[in-house]
């Protein structure tokens, strides 16, 4: 309502100015979407290397990705790591959010703090430092390692989002469920989490994406076990061959289904800082 | 609130008195419980190895590493590099962004979906499939110089990838929807009667815009580029790919060093200053921000 008043507010006295950032907006809004719906054609062609626009169209590119055992093998142990990420991910962050929003402890401001700071480090910093870490505990090339530094990674979006989720929640409902003789936990569980449940389930995609997309520390941490962000960058430096539009066609066709489950399901799934 | 324990006491049964006997799971401790698994995780996996990092760099009590970091001028030219690609990259986004968060703060419930679509899409798409996308489109033959030149605007192909250039598109494409949302979120909380005011008394509309909705706007404004200056400093796919080896940023040269030439402590340093600096950068956006648009 005040959105739709001040722009008539506005309008009422410049109207060519109006239109003239709407147009900015469109040039702004091209930009952005050109390079995904550029891939699309790409991975259609028919040609062996790349060409704009393509001579012919095939599914060659599809079928090269199936048939290449390292590129399903990448994917599927990306999928593994998202996939535990998001679970370990979604638990710690939930707790952490909890001791954020009820707690009324000195201190809180730190753990609020810290519970931040994996977003501020940057991936290639935490990279060296866990690193070194997991070379002394044996940890270089599996993936459960990946797990653990993907989790760190994707604990403060899980948070913030939660802890919004929470802020927003009446914690009077989950005291009347205690007084009427449920245990905290239960408590908890039967009232407060299902009430929040779209927050978790977009905390749950945020840590899934976040997972799935890194590189940085995956490229550190994998040794020769190759996960799909690896196996795509590698590609990219050495030979550019259309392989990896059909990945990408893939890759957006996964972003567009999950967003809308999460749109459908969740609460917004907007950058989490 | 609960009610106090005492007076429960006085008036309840044995079972309730018994169930007190645990007050640390029923109190105002058990959040602080529920905290302690996340924190020990988030100590061992990520507070320790930083500080390991921190050791790594000063091995032998020396600062050895850190001179040779700061004395080089190698090295400081590429500190400096990302320094003004980081800011230019700020800019050029605060730019973009303005207007496209003052467009979707004022559309209707319509096409403030469309937009936002426009925006999340390509923000949760991988960065991997984005650059590729760009090699494609800037490359010597991509389709920005076929449409130059099949236009009439360049005569020969325009060197857009391997360089600086390609590098700040990448980057601004990434990094635009961080800075468009903070802004989007702070005009939404501006009181459409404010400028009203302002024009009923006589104000013209640029200087309605710049004595009352910009200041309005400025901590999203602030918040948005504070972020995605912070963001650029660490920036490593990006300036890997479309700098094609001509630009090195701080992340390339961390990498560089320790993949190609294993040298942990001079990498550990960087890495330090790189996070000194990105941790500088947030105190300063939390001093300047005030309150926060999340």
């Amino acid at each position: 309502m005040s959105a739709a008043s001040t722009r008539v507010g506005l309008r009422r006295r410049t109207p060519g100015w109006e239109i003239a950032v709407r147009f900015y907006a469109a040039v702004v809004f091209t930009f952005l979407m050109l390079p995904l719906l550029i891939v699309f054609p790409i991975s259609f062609s028919s040609s062996s290397y790349l060409r704009f626009p393509p001579p012919g169209y095939s599914l060659r590119w599809y079928r090269a990705y199936l048939e290449d055992p390292t590129w399903i093998d990448a994917t599927l142990r990306s999928l593994k790591i998202a996939t535990s990420t998001t679970v370990l991910a979604t638990v710690l962050g939930t707790m952490l959010a909890f001791c954020i929003v009820r707690g009324r402890f000195r201190g809180r401001e730190a753990v609020n703090q810290i519970s931040a700071l994996p977003i501020i480090v940057p991936s290639i910093v935490y990279s060296i430092a866990v690193y070194a870490l997991f070379a002394q505990l044996k940890l270089i090339g599996l993936w459960q390692g990946i797990v653990l530094a993907h989790t760190v990674h994707a604990i403060p979006f899980v948070t913030i989002v939660v802890a919004a989720g929470l802020r927003s929640f009446d914690a009077a409902q989950e005291q009347a469920a205690m007084g009427l003789g449920a245990s905290r936990l239960t408590a908890v569980f039967r009232i407060t989490l299902p009430q929040i449940r779209p927050s978790l389930i977009s905390a749950a995609f945020l840590a899934f994406i976040s997972s799935f997309d890194e590189l940085v520390i995956a490229m550190f941490l994998g040794g020769s076990n190759m996960t799909l962000p690896k196996k795509m960058f590698d590609n990219i430096l050495l030979e550019i061959d259309p392989t990896i539009a059909a990945v990408s066609v893939l890759k957006i066709a996964l972003v567009c289904t999950l967003l809308v489950l999460a749109s459908r399901y969740g609460a917004g799934v907007r950058p989490a800082v | 609130m609960m009610v106090p324990a005492h007076d429960r006491m006085t008036a309840s049964s044995v079972t309730r008195a018994s169930r007190l006997a645990v007050p640390i799971l029923r109190g105002e401790h058990a959040p602080l419980l529920v905290g302690v698994v996340p924190l020990i995780f988030l100590g061992v996996l990520f507070l320790l190895p930083v500080a390991q990092l921190l050791a790594m760099s000063v091995e032998g009590g020396s600062f050895a590493h850190f001179e040779k970091a700061l004395a080089t001028k190698l090295y400081v030219d590429v500190f400096f590099d990302t320094l003004v690609i980081a800011a230019t990259v700020t800019s050029i986004s605060l730019v973009l962004a303005y207007p496209v968060a003052y467009v979707l703060s004022t559309a209707s419930p319509r096409w403030l979906l469309v937009g936002l679509i426009f925006l999340m899409l390509p923000f949760w798409t991988s960065i991997l499939v984005r650059t590729y996308a760009w090699m494609i489109l800037l490359g010597r033959n991509g389709l920005l110089n076929q449409a130059l030149l099949g236009s009439g605007l360049a005569h020969t192909p325009v060197p857009l990838l391997y360089n600086t250039t390609g590098v700040l598109i990448g980057m601004v494409h990434v990094l635009l929807p961080y800075m468009v949302f903070p802004i989007y979120s702070a005009m939404l909380r501006v009181e459409p009667d404010l400028l009203r005011a302002a024009q009923g008394l006589g104000a013209p509309g640029i200087q309605v815009l710049r004595r009352v909705y910009l200041p309005l706007t400025m901590p999203g404004v602030i918040a948005g580029c504070s972020l995605v200056f912070i963001l650029s400093l660490g920036f490593y796919i990006t300036p890997a790919l479309l700098g094609g080896g001509r630009v090195i940023m701080i992340a390339v040269l961390i990498e560089q060093q320790v993949r190609q030439f294993l040298e942990w402590g001079f990498a550990s340093a960087l890495s330090i200053i790189l996070l000194v600096a990105a941790v500088l950068f947030y105190l300063l956006m939390n001093v300047l921000g005030g309150e926060r648009t999340t």
